[in-house]
């Protein structure tokens, strides 16, 4: 305890008034100096060439440009995973189909119960195969578009241009960043919002981050919007159209996020917004097959493995609870009968709102298990292609209304469990992690209500 | 096989991760923003019946108490020790990176200094005069490419020879105006008494006039802490998170 006491009472006797004039003459020596170094150890031989990314800033983050620069490139990724993704996907989803065929006659060859081949077949299997064949496609080429702009040293200009509706909204400009991470993965965006110094500006960073997409949810966004809104259009139009349906739903998130921060740091999180500085680092040529190569082994095999994770357990369940009779009904479908009122009210049915339910954990597995919620109903159709699919959600009455409405609900609900628990882990705040699952539930109810009693009482549907 | 610890310091995008990802063969995200790498990643990497356990420091500008990540990495370099400390710097922009690397040489000696992004800077007609740096500075100065996998060999073995002490380095030490030389003096005497060798004297002192309380309270707590019997105690609250 004696350093102690030494170094209490050495630290007493520094006069305080005089700090500010220490930082300002270090600060000054040092910068004095690194350019002396400079001076004298650096030879630029080039100058023109030092310039060129400021030319493209001028470009890039202009008043003029940036913004349709901006939507331009979301638009193309989009564009190129949609028209990519489709042939991958009913290639992968026929594949597998052909599998399950053999896999069935081998149960039927060794006698196996129908039970045993339910859960395994129908539940495991199927389950796991939708979620490869629907997700893996589009996001083998999201995913290294996306590293590739990304190293290049895109997304601080991105930043810089949405930092004035940022701020005007009360929030942090770097909050564009966190947003940016979050169309890989909430969770993982989350833990990003730490580049966020004041803890108001962070805080609306974490509740508002679920409003973007995650890779979990661009699969249900392109499934549906390929399905029913660009239904009417064939080839590339249609491709076109379902990429425009899409950006239209991300645009629709950033607006929200923009709303809700706008209304939070007018009420609970009250303030104003921080000054920063942001780099605009230079552009840099990516490694292009080194960046492709780690975003697809990296970003989509961790993504995939997650899913089939959670899948193949959840796959099973639902297989279980649909195939449990209390009475004359299964659990699955008590459970459904129960929900579909307060569905119906927000233009989904029972089996939708129990697949999000479900799908808590993870938001990659919603759609297998609404399928096989639909599936062991007993419509059991097998599956070839994209456009099958959309038979069983026709038959089981679904309009443009239903297909609109959970895209909506898929944007805007509650984060996923892994997500909620990372905001646990940042925040530990009960209060806050619980309001980052209620007030964009909130939101996905109010939103879905009001479009599904307008479709309805101006007679769309 | 012995283990020695690395902290990779340097600022925001000036390749940290990249390095990280190219010595350690592990696969932490990067990319080209400031900010990317928000809490302590650590990986292996073996060279000649070595072990080497990296650290990925958040990038920073500047080491005073600004906010929580010049804290992170600050706190890890004076406290943990670390065998070495690698500056990462950026060719290209090298008057910004020097600004903290003449931070770091204040605090430890145990400092290696590569100049990352050499092929970018080349591409951009700027030449570093390595061998100059080097002697200015007075710690090894490597120019490397982590991207391209140059120069790494040479690091390696830099590393090494500072690890198993056989380089001997006369790092560069700040010198201000007169009249605050002579209050650094008086308190490093002081503080010498107090800390001894465990924590650089002058440093402290540099510190102490810039009145940066959050580093005086972190100091009170390693010393209470050692009269306990435990340095270890305190880091690990302070260093506690880690990717995933």
């Amino acid at each position: 305890m004696e350093q102690l006491k030494r170094l209490e009472a050495l630290t007493g006797s520094i006069p305080a008034d005089q700090v500010d004039d220490v930082r300002e003459s270090i600060v000054g020596e040092l910068f004095k100096k690194s350019r002396e170094l400079c001076a004298e150890a650096v030879t630029v031989t080039d100058r023109e060439r030092l310039y060129r990314s400021e030319r493209l800033d001028r470009i890039f983050t202009s008043k003029l440009w940036g913004f349709p620069i901006m939507l331009a490139m979301l638009g193309v990724i989009f564009y190129l995973t949609i028209a990519g993704a489709n042939v991958p996907s009913s290639m992968l989803s026929s594949f597998f189909g052909w599998i399950e065929g053999y896999l069935t006659a081998a149960f039927e060859a060794v006698h196996a119960p129908d039970w045993l081949h339910g859960i395994l077949i129908l539940g495991l299997f199927r389950g796991t195969a939708w979620v490869i064949s629907v997700m893996l496609p589009p996001m083998a080429i999201f995913f290294p578009v996306f590293a590739l702009l990304e190293n290049y040293g895109y997304l601080p200009r991105v930043a810089f241009n949405l930092d004035r509706l940022f701020k005007k909204s009360g929030a942090h400009g770097k909050q564009s960043l966190t947003m940016a991470m979050g169309f890989g993965c909430n969770a993982a965006a989350i833990m990003s919002t730490r580049i966020i110094e004041s803890p108001r500006e962070r805080m609306l960073a974490i509740l508002t981050n679920n409003f973007v997409p995650c890779n979990g949810r661009w699969p249900t966004l392109i499934l549906l919007a390929s399905l029913f809104m660009a239904a009417g259009f064939s080839g590339g139009v249609q491709t076109l159209v379902t990429a425009s349906v899409v950006m239209g739903m991300v645009l629709l998130g950033i607006v929200v996020t923009l709303t809700v921060s706008w209304t939070l740091s007018k009420t609970a999180l009250k303030g104003v917004p921080s000054h920063y500085t942001l780099e605009l680092p230079p552009y840099r040529k990516p490694k292009i097959l080194n960046t492709i190569l780690r975003a697809t082994l990296d970003k989509t095999i961790y993504v995939l493995r997650r899913a089939v994770i959670v899948a193949a357990p959840a796959g099973v369940l639902t297989w279980i609870l649909a195939n449990i009779y209390i009475g004359d009904t299964s659990i699955l479908l008590h459970f459904v009968q129960f929900l579909d009122p307060f569905a119906k009210a927000l233009g989904l049915d029972g089996f939708i709102l129990m697949a999000f339910i479900i799908g808590l954990p993870a938001n990659e597995i919603v759609l297998p298990i609404l399928l096989m919620g639909y599936l062991a109903t007993g419509s059991l159709t097998e599956v070839e292609n994209m456009f099958a699919l959309k038979q069983i959600f026709v038959d089981q009455g679904w309009t443009w209304l239903t297909a609109l409405n959970m895209m909506l609900f898929s944007l805007l609900h509650y984060p996923c469990g892994t997500t909620l628990f990372n905001i646990w882990k940042e925040t530990k705040s009960f209060k806050w992690t619980f309001l980052s699952f209620a007030i964009p539930t909130a939101i996905a109810i109010l939103v879905t209500f009001i479009v599904a009693q307008a479709a309805r009482a101006l007679g769309w549907v | 096989m012995r283990t020695y610890t690395i902290a990779l310091a340097g600022n925001p995008n000036t390749g940290k991760s990249t390095l990280f990802n190219a010595l350690t063969g592990l696969k932490q995200h990067t990319g080209n923003w400031s900010g990317k790498t928000v809490s302590l990643a650590s990986g292996y990497y073996e060279y000649k019946n070595s072990r080497f356990r990296f650290i990925d420091l958040p990038g920073t500008y500047s080491l005073f108490s600004n906010s929580a990540d010049e804290e992170v990495a600050r706190d890890y370099i004076v406290f943990e020790k670390p065998d070495v400390t690698l500056l990462v710097l950026d060719s290209t922009a090298l008057e910004r990176s020097l600004n903290l690397a003449l931070q770091v040489l204040e605090m430890t000696d145990r400092v290696i200094v590569c100049l990352n992004l050499m092929d970018e800077a080349k591409k951009k007609g700027i030449k570093v005069d390595a061998g100059k740096l080097a002697q200015k500075l007075g710690v090894p100065v490597i120019p490397i490419s982590a991207r391209n996998n140059e120069g790494l060999d040479t690091l390696s073995e830099q590393l090494l020879l500072m690890c198993t002490g056989s380089i001997r380095t006369t790092p560069y030490r700040m010198k201000y105006n007169e009249r605050l030389e002579e209050e650094i003096a008086k308190l490093e005497t002081e503080l010498k008494l107090i800390v001894g060798d465990e924590y650089p004297a002058r440093w402290l002192a540099i510190r102490l006039l810039d009145g940066d309380r959050k580093l005086i309270d972190t100091l009170k707590q390693k010393l209470a802490a050692s009269d306990r019997g435990g340095m270890i105690y305190g880091a690990a609250k302070a260093l506690g998170s880690t990717n995933r």
